[in-house]
């Protein structure tokens, strides 16, 4: 499985990602520049988590508007999965690859902890790999994680099944209505979420809670690559 | 040409900031002040041109970039 991670200047989480994904893989993932407009044939897009443009406007706003958007969106309507993690999440949004916006976390506090996520739907090709209301421990580091959509919106995204993370009962870092962490777009093919699976890989990071995330995509990746 | 883009939060958006702010005013003495929203304000300077096209251009800056229309309104007043 091939992988790339869109590097925009300002994300602090690049290195992690592109580790836990040649932990996964055994490839490294290409890195690609925001004026870019090619990228090559692969089978996932990241957006990793940090400060892209230094979130001046609104999160993500600048990121989401650079040349390379245009080739994602197009591989996204390709049936290549994209994955947003943190800034990551809020560039999609701002993208218009997902619904919703990421507001100001209710606390108006950064929030870095670890908390519980709940896998709601596992019919997906991010979380294949786990249990269907299984509880998961995640980090979370963020101050714009607090997820705001219109009612209508958060109906649709329920009824199809798009709300893949919630935060467990209590777990609630931001004030996300409904508690949501993480959601698809309808084709399924696009997660953005806030807290960071990459940084839960190996037991010396606390947990390993955030290995299946990845190698549901790799099991996906060669599903598709055999049939 | 000079602009001046207005973006604020739609009613019943949880505005946070402007609830800390309104609570710092409150501790300051201003005990009058019943809430607060914070918005945005763009200073924009533009080619001269004519009324309509500017503001259809603005608006378009606003759609495109300025404003989330999730979540945000936008007011554009043309100052010269």
């Amino acid at each position: 499985m091939q992988s790339a991670i869109i590097q925009f200047p300002g994300l602090n989480r690049d290195h992690e990602m592109s580790l836990a994904l040649q932990h996964i893989t055994g490839r490294i993932p290409y890195r690609i520049w925001p004026t870019e407009t090619v990228i090559p044939n692969v089978d996932v897009i990241v957006i990793p988590g940090g400060f892209s443009y230094g979130d001046y406007l609104r999160c993500g706003a600048i990121a989401a508007r650079q040349p390379v958007m245009r080739v994602v969106h197009e591989k996204a309507q390709n049936g290549v999965m994209v994955l947003g993690i943190c800034n990551g999440f809020q560039i999609l949004l701002e993208a218009g690859l997902l619904e919703g916006v990421l507001l100001s976390n209710a606390s108006l506090k950064f929030v870095c902890r670890e908390v519980k996520l709940e896998v709601l739907n596992t019919d997906t090709a991010f979380s294949c790999n786990y249990r269907k209301r299984q509880i998961i421990r995640c980090p979370v580091a963020h101050h714009n994680g607090n997820y705001f959509a219109e009612a209508e919106t958060l109906k649709r995204l329920e009824k199809n099944g798009q709300v893949i993370f919630r935060y467990a009962q209590g777990y609630n870092p931001n004030g996300s209505v409904h508690d949501i962490a993480g959601i698809v777009n309808a084709k399924r093919n696009v997660l953005g979420m806030m807290p960071h699976p990459e940084n839960f890989m190996e037991e010396a990071h606390g947990g390993t809670d955030g290995r299946a995330l990845f190698t549901s995509v790799l099991r996906y990746a060669r599903k598709e690559l055999f049939i | 040409m000079e602009a001046r883009v207005i973006v604020t939060l739609k009613g019943g958006i949880f505005d946070p900031q402007g609830e800390a702010i309104a609570g710092a005013l409150g501790d300051l003495g201003f005990y009058d002040v019943q809430s607060i929203r914070q918005g945005k304000v763009f200073d924009i300077v533009l080619e001269k041109g004519e009324h309509e096209k500017v503001q259809e251009q603005l608006e378009a800056m606003c759609e495109k970039l300025l404003a989330n229309a999730v979540v945000e309104n936008y007011q554009i007043n043309l100052l010269s």
